[in-house]
């Protein structure tokens, strides 16, 4: 029954962990021809089918000296706000505090809180309100950033902040439920970052 | 590496990380001005039409919000 169990452990203790971090994509675009050539084999006088690698590009390979600018995509689920903008660095409202990055940042995941996100390009700072979601961060100075839902700081009506903190700040007094109580401190947190925002 | 910190207090209170990063992004879309307003809650509006089969014929088709069928 263990006949074969000498060879598995010398295979497990010489192998080695190849597979690269998730955050860093395959660098060179692998195409695998033997498809296409039997493809034409069978199919002269049509294209072989596109697939998804072949939509998209590749990412660059890490660069040995550190890049001056950041390429940044920040998408959210209804348009594409920044596409591969290169910029000097953004500033990521993370779960675990603000995270300035810059090129050459580690590769990293981090969640998002409700906050601020700032894009430094230059002299100019775009700020945005993001509600949540996720930044990932790659070794080759490329960061995506998603969020749910993200607006310019100027289209926030001060008036409505001020409104809704009061209004979840009575309900976190008055709920008795724990899910009444994380959804009143949820919007006590979501206004309080958005008063934030305003002020500050 | 693994986060020995505690959940976070919706994930205590039985919240999924849709339901509330949902909630949060409703509750910033109602604190925008007009007119990004009224567009941004038009654009998370989903709802479906459903009518019955009884007898083999479609019964009164009836509009369901998005949100109203997810708790059914």
């Amino acid at each position: 029954m263990l006949r074969q169990s000498s060879r598995l452990l010398t295979r497990a203790t010489t192998m080695t962990w190849r597979r690269p971090f998730s955050t860093d994509l395959p660098a060179a675009n692998r195409v695998d021809s033997t498809f296409p050539e039997a493809w034409k084999k069978v199919i002269p006088n049509t294209e072989p089918p596109m697939t998804p690698s072949a939509f998209m590009k590749p990412r660059p390979v890490t660069p040995l000296s550190i890049p001056s600018k950041l390429s940044v995509n920040f998408v959210l689920p209804y348009s594409s706000e920044l596409s591969g903008k290169e910029v000097d660095m953004v500033i990521i409202p993370a779960t675990t505090g603000q995270m300035g990055v810059l090129p050459g940042h580690v590769a990293t995941i981090a969640e998002l809180k409700p906050g601020v996100l700032s894009v430094h390009e230059g002299n100019d700072v775009t700020k945005y309100f993001v509600s949540g979601g996720f930044a990932f961060v790659h070794a080759n100075s490329f960061a995506d950033i998603v969020a749910v839902e993200a607006v310019p700081l100027d289209q926030i009506d001060p008036n409505l902040v001020q409104k809704g903190l009061t209004e979840f700040t009575q309900k976190l007094s008055t709920a008795s439920t724990d899910e009444e109580k994380a959804e009143a401190q949820i919007g006590v947190d979501v206004h309080s970052a958005l008063n934030a925002a305003l002020t500050g | 590496m693994a986060s020995n910190a505690a959940a976070p207090f919706w994930r205590s209170a039985g919240m999924t990380y849709i339901t509330y990063s949902n909630l949060c992004a409703n509750l910033v879309r109602n604190c925008l001005k007009e007119p990004y307003k009224s567009e941004a809650l038009s654009r998370e509006k989903v709802h479906y039409t459903i009518s019955k089969w009884a007898d083999g014929k479609p019964q009164k088709p009836k509009s369901v919000n998005f949100y109203r069928l997810q708790n059914q």
